[in-house]
C-alpha cells in the first residue's frame, strides 16, 4: 500500500509537470518546514534523555564517518564514469553524503503506520550527518587550501535553519521530557502527517521543475541518482547492524544514508564552491533521488534491514 | 529639503550569498541597504522565491559614486563568473531634511 503522504507528492509532480498555477505560498512553505524540523527534533530529544551517552556516542562517531565515506566513495565515480569537472563532482558527492530531512519524515510516517519501532533519537544522527559531507565536498573541490570564506561557510552551515531547528528541538525535548512536551503535542505531533502532506505537495512541484534540467544532463545523472542511494543504503544497513540497532533503526540508518541533501548542502556549496553548477546536483538529488527514495526506496531499505537482521542480526 | 546626487545600485542575485555579500558591501563603504525577495528569469533560468537554493534577492544601495564604483568592481571580479547576478547603476537624487 502506498503511503497517503506520497500521493500528495505525486500530485505535486503531476501538477508541476502540467504547469499548473498551484504553488504553496513562500511563507506557508517556510512554516511547514519549521514545524517538521521542530517536531522531528522534539521527538528525538525526548528519547535522547532516556539514552546512555555510552550508547549514543559511538553511534554519533560512526555516523559522521559514514557521511564522509559516502562522499569520498561517490567522488571517483562522478569524476570517472560521469566525467564531471572536479568542482561539480565534489559538489554532487557532498549532496549524496549528506541527508534529507524530508526523506526522513516520510520514513517516520512509513514506520509509524506499520507499527515498526525504531531508535527515536535518530534525529540527533540526522543533524550530525548534515555536516561531514559538506567538509569533504569542500576539501575535494579545493584541497586543503581553506583560505576561502571558511568562516562564512561554517557560520552558514552551523547556524542554518535546518541545524538550529533540529538541534533546538532536540534540546527542548531533552530538557522538557515526555510530560513536558505533552501540552504542545497537538501542534507538533497530531498534525505531523498533515503538515508532511503539504510539504510533499510543494516538494512535488519543486521536483517537477527539476525534470527539465534532468533531460539536459542526461542518462548518467539518472543512473547515479538511483544507484548511489542503493549503495549508500547497503552501507547504512551494514553500519546499523554493526551498531546493534533494531530492524527499524537499521532501516532508518539505511534511509538516512540513501537520502541526498537539497537544502543545507546546496547553500553551503554555492558559497564555498561557486564554480560548481548547482543545477547538476539538484537535478540528481531532487529530480531523481528524492522521488526514488520516497516512492520505492523506503520499502526497499526496510526489506534490506529485515533480511540483514534475519541473516546476521542478533536482535 | 536638500537634494544630493547619489548612485542607486540594484543587485539581483542568489539568496545563498546574501550574508556574505552584505558584509562585503559594508566593508566597501555602503552605509545602508534594502533587501527584498525576488523572482524572475534570466540567463541562468527561472528562479522562484520560495525555495532557498533557488531563491533570489534584490539588494538596493544608495551611495556616492566612488563607493558605487568600488562595489561594481568587486562584484564583477568575485561574482559575475559563477553566480546568477545582474547589477544596475543609476543616477538618483536623495532627499534629506535641511538639518542634515
Amino acid at each position: 500500500m502506498i503511503e497517503p503522504v506520497v500521493l500528495f507528492f505525486l500530485m505535486g509532480i503531476v501538477a508541476g509537470a502540467l504547469r499548473s498555477e498551484l504553488r504553496l505560498p513562500g511563507a506557508v512553505y517556510e512554516f511547514v518546514i519549521i514545524l517538521l524540523l521542530l517536531a522531528i527534533g522534539l521527538k528525538g530529544g525526548v528519547e535522547l534523555a532516556r539514552q546512555e551517552l555510552t550508547v549514543v556516542l559511538p553511534q554519533m562517531l560512526a555516523v559522521v564517518a559514514m557521511g564522509a565515506f559516502l562522499s569520498l566513495a561517490a567522488f571517483p565515480v562522478l569524476r570517472g564514469l560521469g566525467r564531471l569537472s572536479r568542482a561539480d563532482a565534489a559538489s554532487v558527492a557532498a549532496h549524496y553524503g549528506s541527508v534529507s530531512v524530508g526523506t526522513y519524515a516520510v520514513a517516520v510516517s512509513y514506520y509509524t503506520n506499520r507499527g515498526i519501532p525504531f531508535e527515536e533519537h535518530m534525529p540527533l544522527l540526522l543533524a550530525l550527518l548534515e555536516i561531514p559531507a559538506i567538509v569533504v565536498g569542500i576539501v575535494l573541490a579545493r584541497g586543503f587550501s581553506l583560505g576561502i570564506r571558511v568562516k562564512s561557510v561554517a557560520r552558514e552551515v552551523l547556524l542554518s535553519k535546518g541545524i538550529v531547528l533540529l538541534l533546538g528541538g532536540l534540546l527542548i525535548g531533552w530538557i522538557a521530557g515526555e510530560d513536558g512536551i505533552r501540552s504542545i503535542t497537538p501542534l507538533f505531533f497530531d498534525l505531523f502527517k498533515g503538515v508532511l502532506a503539504l510539504f510533499l505537495l510543494e516538494m512535488g512541484l519543486i521536483t517537477a521543475a527539476q525534470l527539465g534540467s534532468l533531460r539536459k544532463h542526461g542518462v548518467f545523472l539518472i543512473l547515479f541518482g538511483i544507484a548511489m542511494p542503493l549503495f549508500s543504503a547497503l552501507v547504512g544497513t551494514a553500519l546499523g547492524l554493526w551498531l546493534g540497532l533494531s530492524v527499524g533503526g537499521t532501516a532508518m540508518l539505511g534511509t538516512l544514508a540513501a537520502s541526498a541533501s537539497y537544502i543545507a548542502v546546496p547553500a553551503a556549496m554555492r558559497i564555498s564552491v561557486p564554480e560548481a553548477n548547482p543545477t547538476l546536483s539538484l537535478a540528481a538529488s531532487l529530480g531523481v533521488t528524492f522521488p526514488f527514495n520516497v516512492i520505492v526506496g523506503i520499502p526497499i531499505y526496510h526489506g534490506l534491514a529485515a533480511n540483514a537482521h534475519l541473516l546476521w542480526g542478533g536482535a | 529639503m536638500k537634494r544630493h546626487n547619489r548612485k542607486l545600485l540594484t543587485v539581483v542575485t542568489e539568496a545563498a550569498v546574501e550574508s556574505i555579500l552584505i558584509k562585503e558591501m559594508e566593508s566597501l563603504g555602503a552605509l545602508g541597504y534594502t533587501i527584498t525577495s525576488a523572482r524572475g528569469k534570466g540567463r541562468r533560468g527561472a528562479r522562484h522565491a520560495e525555495w532557498m537554493p533557488n531563491s533570489n534577492i534584490r539588494v538596493e544601495i544608495v551611495c556616492d559614486a566612488f563607493t558605487a564604483e568600488a562595489i561594481i568592481k568587486h562584484l564583477h571580479e568575485h561574482y559575475y563568473a559563477h553566480y546568477a547576478m545582474i547589477v544596475l547603476c543609476a543616477d538618483v537624487e536623495e532627499l534629506r531634511p535641511d538639518s542634515d
